[in-house]
């Protein structure tokens, strides 16, 4: 059989209606494309993409099963490494990760990894299957995940497979984290998606609390004391947003993208005033940064209603930190990229809103520590971008809280948690961390795969220390 | 959920609630606040804790109807429940021993959430004088709750039915004037209230915290809504505060900022209206 050298195109909904809707924009493979695709699976002896892969999902097995039409067995083999497999499968950069290994990639196009674990994924949902409660032995230690983002949701599905149980404790109303409230609702569904695999984790058998803030209503100490739980994972994620202290980032009209994202995924703006949290979004919109993020903010300012979005970056199109497929869905929607700018100045009118961002123009010098070509201003190139909304997208650094009201558990100067690369070992007893309270901003695969590594090394700690006690 | 054990409207629009959480009123501290959505489709409304009952389990709010949101939480009954209900958020007040002469100053319903600071500055043996601000004697609230834990109460009035006339500062003038020496004045109320108390005490080099309540999200230290200008330094008044040197903050900011979403505030406004939840 001759290879096809391209992938099957990712059936969409066309750019010019969904720049104005929330429904997804991928919308999946059907069965018949999902076989077809899989059947340019090499299936390589030494399978180079399942060690792109941060959780070692066994790629070449379930692309396998998927040629035989024997989808469930895909699925549960998908699921023995990932536990959020419908998201991972939307959300991934696969392109940097297990896609990236594909030998089909070197003469063509590599095989739609993503795409098929989100075919498998998706097919499982739409079954609706019963899941078998986890039964758990009477004197089951118990574990208390702090935050339910995607490191927390994985750390606490393996433990409670290995018979744990497992509490999440979660800050804000719904589970889920930047799955919740940082990815928006066209990339990832809220209902269909997140909620459901949420909900799949507490029929297994982990409990999950909301509303329940560590560090201000439970310290770390108390969990591991009075509330008698055995370990502790902190996996509380991202926290506060950057901002670049430039003047006029207090205008009305200037958000961070936390803000703006969390009040359009989390609080449904979206839906204003049927859901009561309001969104003020102008007629044109500035993004600044290059990232995912500050691909969903601009994408999400066109859908609420904005006639000209900028991206706003001060490195050119090959630095985008954004996935390729992201910046190509932006442009197909019609944002505006601006490369090679930077902000200096956010102007105001006489009402205290935004009326303008002024910029300077930027070229690329030597390479700086990251590796990436230094932008140096070019001088006297100042401009104004006539523009009411400023997102701030440039990142985040980590939530003081839980780390501030945890004497023993020792944070880098930037405030993440120090953490073992291996066992996600604080330096506190009983108490491990991961995700981007450890990293910075990263992805939620990574952030999945510490949970896991905490998962696994939890158990190494509790049974060692079982069998110390004995 | 959780359950509204106490409703009481202490005069029109403003409303006292005890709220079931006992697992936040043991660990409520003076100076904090909460975060909580009446419904699915509700916002998320912070509200700095106006009392704490430990042993009933309880948290105080009052607040105050002024748009949709808080409408909506009005319409609750006695005995009905909140959906969500977080906290405590925020630094608790700094509160010590030998502190000396603290004056606490609550405009409005701003006197509600200087309550708890005051009565803690007062069990700490510092010696406490109440100025207690409000348009008209019939709004003022907490009169007799302030004068159980206060050395000395002095009201103000905008109208002069009650005590001074005038506004929260001529009353501390007053005791400026008769040679009282202030160690540190704590104000909550509205922004505007609070700037001119911070303006009164800076010439005399008095220390003066105020407490914030800017737009805000999340309330966890992750949407960076409720940042705020102090001195050279970009706050978030969910981590950082809600207290600040009033003598720092970016008033002007920090107002503008709160009307950000007017346009939008009165939509909701008419949408509650619409929908048949308006009183």
């Amino acid at each position: 059989m001759a290879l096809v050298m391209e992938k099957h195109k990712m059936p969409e909904q066309d750019p010019q209606v969904r720049a104005r809707n929330f429904q997804e924009v991928a919308l999946g493979y059907d069965e018949e494309t999902a076989v077809a695709e899989a059947n340019r699976c090499l299936g390589c002896k030494i399978p180079k993409c399942r060690q792109g892969c941060p959780v070692q999902v066994n790629i070449p097995a379930f692309i396998g099963k998927i040629k035989e039409r024997d989808f469930d067995e895909a699925i549960r083999i998908v699921k023995e490494s990932n536990s959020l497999p419908a998201v991972c499968g939307r959300v991934c950069p696969q392109e940097n990760q297990c896609e990236k290994h594909c030998v089909m990639g070197i003469k063509g196009e590599p095989v739609g990894i993503g795409r098929l674990e989100r075919f498998v994924a998706d097919y499982q949902l739409a079954k609706n299957e019963e899941i078998q409660p986890i039964q758990f032995a009477e004197d089951a230690q118990k574990v208390a995940v702090i935050g339910a983002g995607p490191s927390g949701l994985s750390c606490a599905g393996d433990l409670a497979k290995l018979g744990y149980k497992v509490t999440i404790f979660e800050a804000l109303h719904v589970a889920g984290g930047v799955l919740s409230y940082g990815i928006p609702e066209f990339r990832l569904p809220k209902e269909k998606i997140v909620k459901r695999e949420v909900e799949n984790l507490q029929k297994l058998g982990v409990t999950i609390e909301v509303n329940a803030i560590a560090g201000r209503l439970f310290t770390v100490d108390e969990l591991l004391g009075e509330m008698g739980f055995d370990a502790v994972y902190v996996g509380t994620g991202a926290g506060l947003p950057h901002f670049m202290h430039i003047p006029g980032e207090n205008l009305n009209g200037v958000y961070s993208s936390n803000e703006f994202l969390t009040r359009c995924n989390l609080m449904k703006a979206y839906d204003f005033p049927n859901h009561a949290t309001p969104i003020a979004i102008g007629k044109n919109v500035a993004v600044v940064g290059g990232g995912n993020v500050a691909m969903d903010a601009a994408r999400t300012s066109l859908r609420l209603g904005a006639e000209n979005v900028y991206i706003v970056y001060r490195r050119s199109e090959a630095e985008l930190p954004a996935r390729a497929e992201e910046v190509h869905h932006a442009k197909e929607e019609g944002i505006q990229f601006k490369l090679l700018n930077n902000p200096v100045e956010i102007l105001g009118d006489e009402n205290g809103w935004v009326k303008g961002l002024r910029c300077i123009r930027m070229e690329l010098g030597e390479p700086d520590a990251s590796g990436r070509r230094r932008p140096v201003a070019v001088e006297g190139s100042e401009f104004e971008l006539a523009v009411d909304t400023v997102i701030m997208a440039i990142g985040n650094g980590p939530n003081p809280i839980v780390a501030s009201t945890t004497p023993g558990m020792d944070t880098n100067k930037r405030g993440n948690i120090i953490a073992d690369e291996e066992t996600c070992a604080t330096t506190k007893e009983g108490v491990f961390a991961g995700g981007d309270i450890v990293t910075g901003a990263a992805t939620v695969i990574l952030a999945m795969g510490a949970g896991k590594k905490a998962a696994a090394a939890i158990d190494k700690y509790l049974k060692a220390k079982t069998a110390e006690q004995k | 959920m959780f359950r509204i054990l106490k409703k009481q409207e202490l005069s029109p629009g403003i409303f006292h609630y005890d709220i079931e959480a006992p697992r936040v009123a043991r660990k409520a501290r003076a100076g904090q606040f909460i975060v909580l959505r009446v419904n699915e489709e509700g916002e998320r409304i912070p509200l700095t804790i106006a009392d704490f009952d430990r042993e009933a389990g309880t948290i105080t709010l009052i607040f105050q109807v002024v748009g949709a949101s808080t409408q909506l939480l009005a319409s609750k009954n006695e005995g009905e429940s909140i959906l969500d209900f977080v906290g405590p958020l925020g630094q608790p007040s700094e509160i010590s021993e030998n502190m000396g002469t603290i004056v606490c100053v609550g405009g409005g319903i701003g006197v509600a959430p200087v309550y708890p600071i005051a009565r803690a500055m007062h069990e700490a043996g510092n010696r406490v004088i109440s100025i207690l601000g409000a348009k008209t004697k019939d709004i003022l609230i907490f009169e007799d709750k302030m004068r159980a834990i206060s050395d000395e109460v002095l009201i103000a009035t905008d109208d002069g039915s009650y005590g001074v006339k005038g506004f929260v500062t001529t009353a501390l003038q007053q005791l400026v004037d008769r040679g009282e020496k202030i160690d540190q004045v704590t104000a909550i109320g509205p922004g505007v209230m609070m700037r001119s108390v911070a303006e009164a005490t800076r010439p005399l080099g008095i220390k003066t915290i105020v407490s914030l309540n800017p737009v805000m999200v999340d309330g966890t230290g992750m949407c960076g809504g409720c940042r705020v200008q102090v001195g050279d330094e970009m706050k978030f008044a969910c981590v950082d505060g809600p207290e600040f040197d009033g003598h720092l903050v970016d008033f002007a900011s920090l107002m503008s900022r709160s009307r950000m979403f007017r346009p939008q505030e009165a939509q909701a406004r008419d949408h509650i209206c619409n929908i048949g939840l308006g009183r």
